[in-house]
């Protein structure tokens, strides 16, 4: 079985400094399985899709608390769908009221999380808004484990055997 | 100084245990839950001690409820704390009297008797003109003093029509782009007779030069200039992270502006060293005041360093803390404050000016605090954390408004903001008699345990600094120490938060549906209209005068002269903020933090 | 898993693009300190372009179209095909891996390893602004360990780098461990081998020094950089921990702190001591890893560094240990695989019972471990009789 990672990168666009929100969410993600990528604050939203771009992204998360978000969750998405990777889920969070964040939605933002949102319903909705193949649960990986290109025909019927070779089911 | 004796068998007494098979996440100090010793040998026999053995022979009988008895960072605290905690306290030495060493309860010694605090209320949006009308009306209603928030792009060293800035400016605060929006911002406000406060950092030099041309072409002596210019840049690489340069550059203009200000603006106070975003990032309360006396003692040394005299610069010299909603953690760490900071500049930086061992603060009431749900709770908070200011001695407050968890404050809600310290003031009686919870048991010992967990962090910081604090809190930010701290006390308090331990009405218990609520909205044309200003200005300006200016400026900072009369000149010839920072940035490069998750 | 889009305009050109070989033309000295990103000169190779969609996210393109893109520098190619390797998916796993070793072999690779805190980042990042102005084409593999409980990793390496973020002539990935002891993500060498493909003509491999990550990355690595800072542990321990060992060109960071110079001192001491190197066949004792002081933040001595590498690469062409080095990686790398799959066979045998069995009966002392070992591998074969615990011979 495969090692799927939901790959995520958080960013701070724009000239706000607030790390607190993001920080916890980028742990909260890293907590359960996930793999996230911080590319630290004063980003541009050119700098921010070039990173989802080259690290192969699910998701995109983005964290304002300037009063920017109308200008900068728009300019995201409309550099993914210029690079034609719409597929990228964009979700945020920070100082947004109601009616910017629905306004957001029908542009194509996934989710806005209000302050106060607990981290683990990010988590879940991270989950299912990227579905796919990614671990159920979070797990650990086996230590020193390490890939073969082949299943060996004995795995092909009944317990099957984890690539990495340790014998065990992998999650 | 406390007693270390514990009753044999761990019961939920005085002595502190906060009950069976409790945890706390916070850190744990032995000492702290044990404070209060209660049953020593020593004190069975006297009528106190004996009604302390009943009392906790009652408590252990009635039992604990089911909940988190912790402070809000998580210091464990007892049940009761009387008497029998620390009979051998040196109250002259340690307590003492307000307006007197170690100035635990105040630094004056009429406090609110001799004046009341000042009401300085933080606003700015949008453009200098609105932001003008703004402060007319709250000084029309009673508010003391000015205080100036810039806008994102202001705080960043960006002008209007920058093209970082678009979407940005006027949001959370005022737009200044130069010494034409700085003089309609004052217009009509005599800055000789007005105290002012101004709420920046990285750019703290250029907003300065460009205050002192204002205040010139008012009239107005600068040695009767009374405010506070921010400027404290530690506090943005550990936690706000609104810097310009690398810290050398930074420290270098910092130590320009006390020098400056010593010899020209006396009355001005050109540093505010601030725990207040150290506590907004996450820190604990033990951690903003550790971190932000470091942050002055930093600032006492780069002083120094710089040939200056403590007993001159020290005065001038403020501090600005948070106050957060656990009400006795507050008011303690604000004491401890108090007598940490006097007795290190008298002990170890042989301060001997009285007014140089004072600290003295302003305090803003905790934005992390509010609530986007049920944002009319808020308003009590607010009160709550503002009366915790009181107690504890602030020079100045703010209290925030209920809706600014969204946007920038309503009028309806700024007033109530401002009412809410009125009444404060006029109504409750609290600034009637001078630290009226000096001699609280729990208090005084809750003031000894933030005092001692200051210390500890203060061992560490000197040790990466090898001895020095300034050298300490640099390799601190070069290492990630501080923001790692901080990081990881915001993760467990969300933890926490996420599991029911700490409880945010209306958040996480008592949830009900949200009413809308109005909030205040910075319209588009506010950008449009900055920048088509700008253009205006930049197009009438002199421009040979302004290149002029920047070229000497520049070549001033690849020296080591004093950049603020430099500054002053190009702030005069109406060079923007973007130009001069630009200009800086040039000599200074720029700075990325070390990636601290 | 067949997919519907069109392929890449770029491809549609026809011609392959330019290789301009020597074009590349120096930048003026930049304004600005060493973050600001380098005036980008004429490409020498391929420039990574982005591309024009290639379908929904899960269900990616089939590999060897992926290749054939990512040789046409498409970027969202190379990541997708990186994930996918980091996935090891059996089958793809090997035709990706056979393909790309077809073609394999001609960027310089040069791995990057420190302690947390010396600034391998701010050093990572200036030597790619270096190596821009060359008008070399530059990836960067930025590793950093999956947590051991939960699997999943934050990964901040990019933090540092981002000035480089809008440059088509920079691909930057960060990968974690995920599960891998050591420094590297077992896919690691396979993504360097995506971005030599996709023309990155200097690989530059980060991670953080920590148990056998130096010797990881040397495996990796044609030229090794090991950077070290004072304060944060003294050279002596670092000669005790084998980096010296591995080390082509040793960095000390920080130069402007306190015991900077101490600790070049007592490297270069080291060095000159001839302390023992891997021993390679045929062993490379010409080479004297220099002891370089630098201030990374200040981009001072960033410049030495980045000719020293080039000077090992040089050294290694003409001594010919370049070859060697190789030989024994591919070696390695056949091995790994071996053994790997040779665990997989052995964990998989009787549907895996066969090593619980064995287990068990080696805790019964009804066998030894050695013949345990030898029935494993004769394939479920049933060993002959119980052996007595007194002949059991071999310990």
């Amino acid at each position: 079985m495969a090692d799927e990672r939901i790959r995520v990168v958080v960013a701070k666009p724009g000239l706000d400094g607030h790390d607190r929100g993001v920080k916890i969410v980028a742990r909260a993600l890293r907590d359960a399985g996930m793999e996230v990528v911080y590319t630290g604050l004063h980003q541009t939203p050119e700098q921010i899709v070039a990173a989802a771009l080259q690290e192969d992204a699910d998701a995109v998360g983005l964290s304002i608390h300037s009063g920017a978000h109308m200008t900068l969750f728009p300019r995201v998405l409309e550099l993914l769908r210029e690079a034609g990777a719409e597929d990228v889920v964009v979700f945020g969070g920070g100082i947004i009221p109601a009616e910017d964040a629905a306004a957001l939605g029908r542009q194509g933002v996934a989710a806005i999380f209000t302050p106060g949102t607990p981290t683990a319903r990010i988590v879940e909705w991270v989950r299912a808004a990227v579905g796919g193949d990614g671990p159920a649960v979070a797990g650990p990986v086996p230590q020193g484990a390490m890939t073969t290109p082949d299943d060996p025909p004995e795995a092909a019927e009944g317990r099957s055997a984890d690539p990495r070779g340790t014998g065990t089911p992998s999650r | 100084m406390t007693h270390q004796d514990v009753p044999a068998e761990p019961t939920p007494s005085s002595s502190g245990h906060a009950g069976p098979g409790r945890r706390t996440t916070g850190p744990a100090d032995p000492e702290a839950g044990r404070a209060d010793p209660g049953a020593g040998p020593a004190d069975s026999g006297t009528a106190i001690g004996e009604a302390a053995e009943r009392w906790r022979a009652r408590y252990a009988a009635t039992g604990e409820r089911d909940a988190d008895f912790t402070t809000l960072s998580g210091e464990e605290v007892a049940p009761l704390y009387s008497p029998l905690d620390d009979p051998d306290r040196d109250v002259a030495g340690t307590i003492g009297f307000p307006g007197e060493y170690p100035y635990t309860r105040g630094v004056y010694p009429t406090m609110y008797r001799g004046r009341s605090w000042t009401i300085r209320q933080f606003s700015g949006f949008g453009n200098a003109r609105e932001t003008n009308e703004r402060y007319k009306y709250l000084i029309a209603h009673g508010g003391g003093g000015l205080s100036v928030a810039f806008d994102m792009p202001t705080l960043m060293g960006r002008d209007s029509d920058d093209p970082r800035s678009l979407g940005e400016v006027g949001h959370c605060g005022v737009a200044i782009d130069s010494v034409a929006d700085m003089e309609v911002l004052f217009s009509g406000l005599p800055l000789e007779r007005l105290t002012t406060s101004m709420t920046i950092s990285g750019p703290a030099p250029m907003l300065f030069a460009m205050y002192l041309v204002v205040a010139e072409r008012q009239g107005a002596d600068l040695a009767h200039l009374d405010g506070t210019l921010q400027t404290d840049i530690f506090k943005e690489y550990i936690a706000q992270k609104e810097w310009l340069f690398p810290p050398q550059p930074h420290l270098r203009l910092t130590a320009d502006l006390m020098q400056f200000c010593a010899a020209e603006v006396p009355k001005y106070h050109p540093i505010s060293v601030s725990g207040y975003h150290i506590r907004e990032a996450g820190s604990t309360a033990a951690q903003e005041l550790a971190f932000t006396l470091a942050d002055g003692f930093a600032y006492v040394e780069l002083g120094q360093r710089r040939g200056l005299d403590v007993d001159v610069f020290g005065p001038q010299l403020s501090f600005f803390f948070d106050a957060h909603i656990d009400f006795f953690e507050e008011i303690a760490k604000f004491r401890a404050a108090r007598r940490i900071w006097a007795r290190r500049l008298r002990e170890r930086y042989g301060a001997t000016n009285p007014k140089a061992l004072q600290l003295r603060f302003h305090t803003q009431t905790a934005g992390v605090s509010l609530t986007a749900q049920q944002p009319d709770n808020n308003v009590v908070r607010t009160a709550i954390e503002a009366l915790a200011a009181v107690l504890g001695g602030t020079q100045s407050l703010h209290t925030n408004a209920l809706d600014e968890v969204y946007a920038l404050p309503t009028e309806r809600a700024a007033r109530i903001a401002l009412r809410t310290q009125q009444v404060l003031a006029e109504e409750t009686g609290a600034g009637n008699v001078i630290d009226p919870l000096g001699g609280s048991w729990y208090v005084e010992h809750l003031t000894d345990v933030t005092e001692r967990r200051a210390e500890e962090l203060f061992a560490r910081i000197e040790e990466m600094g090898s001895g020095s604090m300034l050298d300490g809190v640099l390799a601190g930010i070069d290492r990630g120490w501080f923001q790692q701290h901080i990081a990881d006390a915001a993760f467990a308090y969300q933890q926490q938060l996420e599991k029911g331990e700490k409880v945010i009405v209306g958040v996480n218990r008592h949830v009900t549906d949200d009413e809308p609520l109005e909030i205040l909205r910075i319209p588009a044309e506010v950008e449009r209209e900055q920048r088509q200003a700008l253009a205006r200005r930049r197009a009438d300006r002199d421009q040979g005068a302004v290149d002029a200016a920047l070229a000497k400026l520049e070549a001033a900072a690849r020296g080591d002269t004093n950049l603020i009369p430099h500054l002053v000149d190009a702030a005069r010839a109406e060079a923007t903020l973007g130009e001069m920072t630009v200009t800086l940035k040039g000599v200074f490069g720029e700075y990325v933090e070390p990636p601290m998750l | 898993m067949t997919d519907s889009q069109g392929t890449a305009p770029e491809l549609d050109e026809g011609t392959a693009p330019q290789l301009d070989v020597g074009a590349g033309a120096e930048a003026g000295a930049g304004a600005g300190g060493p973050h600001a990103a380098s005036a980008v000169s004429g490409p020498m190779r391929p420039s990574l372009r982005p591309s024009h969609g290639d379908g929904r996210r899960r269900r990616p393109a089939p590999v060897n179209e992926l290749i054939e893109r990512v040789r046409g520098g498409d970027r969202r190619a190379v990541a997708r095909l990186i994930s996918l390797l980091e996935r090891g998916e059996g089958g793809e796993l090997r035709t990706a891996a056979e393909a790309l070793s077809a073609s394999a072999g001609q960027a310089a690779v040069v791995g990057l390893t420190g302690a947390p805190g010396v600034g391998k980042s701010t050093l990572a990042s200036a030597l790619v602004a270096l190596w821009r102005r060359e008008g070399r084409t530059v990836g960067v593999l930025a590793v950093d360990p999956s947590s051991p409980y939960t699997g999943g990793a934050l990964l901040g390496d990019r933090v540092r780098m981002q000035a480089h973020a809008l440059d088509e002539g920079v691909y930057i990935r960060s990968m974690a461990t995920r599960g891998a002891l050591g420094g590297l993500a077992w896919a690691t060498p396979q993504a360097a081998r995506v971005l030599d493909a996709a023309g990155c003509e200097v690989i530059l491999v980060e991670t953080v020094g920590v148990g056998q990550a130096e010797i990881d990355v040397a495996g990796l690595a044609d030229t090794t950089l090991v950077v070290l800072a004072p304060g944060l542990g003294d050279a002596v321990q670092i000669a005790k921990a084998g980096i010296l060992e591995v080390a082509d060109v040793l960095a000390v960071n920080k130069a402007d702190r306190e015991g900077a110079d101490r600790v070049a001192r007592d490297l270069r001491e080291m060095v000159h001591l001839g302390l023992p190197r891997v021993p390679e066949p045929g062993g490379d004792r010409r080479w004297s890893p220099p002891v370089i002081k630098l201030s990374a933040g200040n981009g001072k001595g960033v410049d030495q560094v980045a000719k020293a590498i080039a000077e090992h690469g040089s050294h290694l062409r003409s001594s010919g240990e370049l070859q060697r080095r190789r030989h024994a990686r591919a070696a390695r790398e056949i091995e790994e695989i071996a053994v790997a799959a040779l665990r997989t066979r052995l964990g998989a045998v009787r549907r895996g019972q066969a090593l619980d069995d064995l287990a068990e009966r080696v805790l019964a002392r009804s066998l030894g471990p050695y013949t345990a070992a030898d029935e494993l591998l004769r394939y479920g074969e049933p060993a002959p009789a119980p052996v007595p615990a007194a002949t059991r011979a071999r310990g």
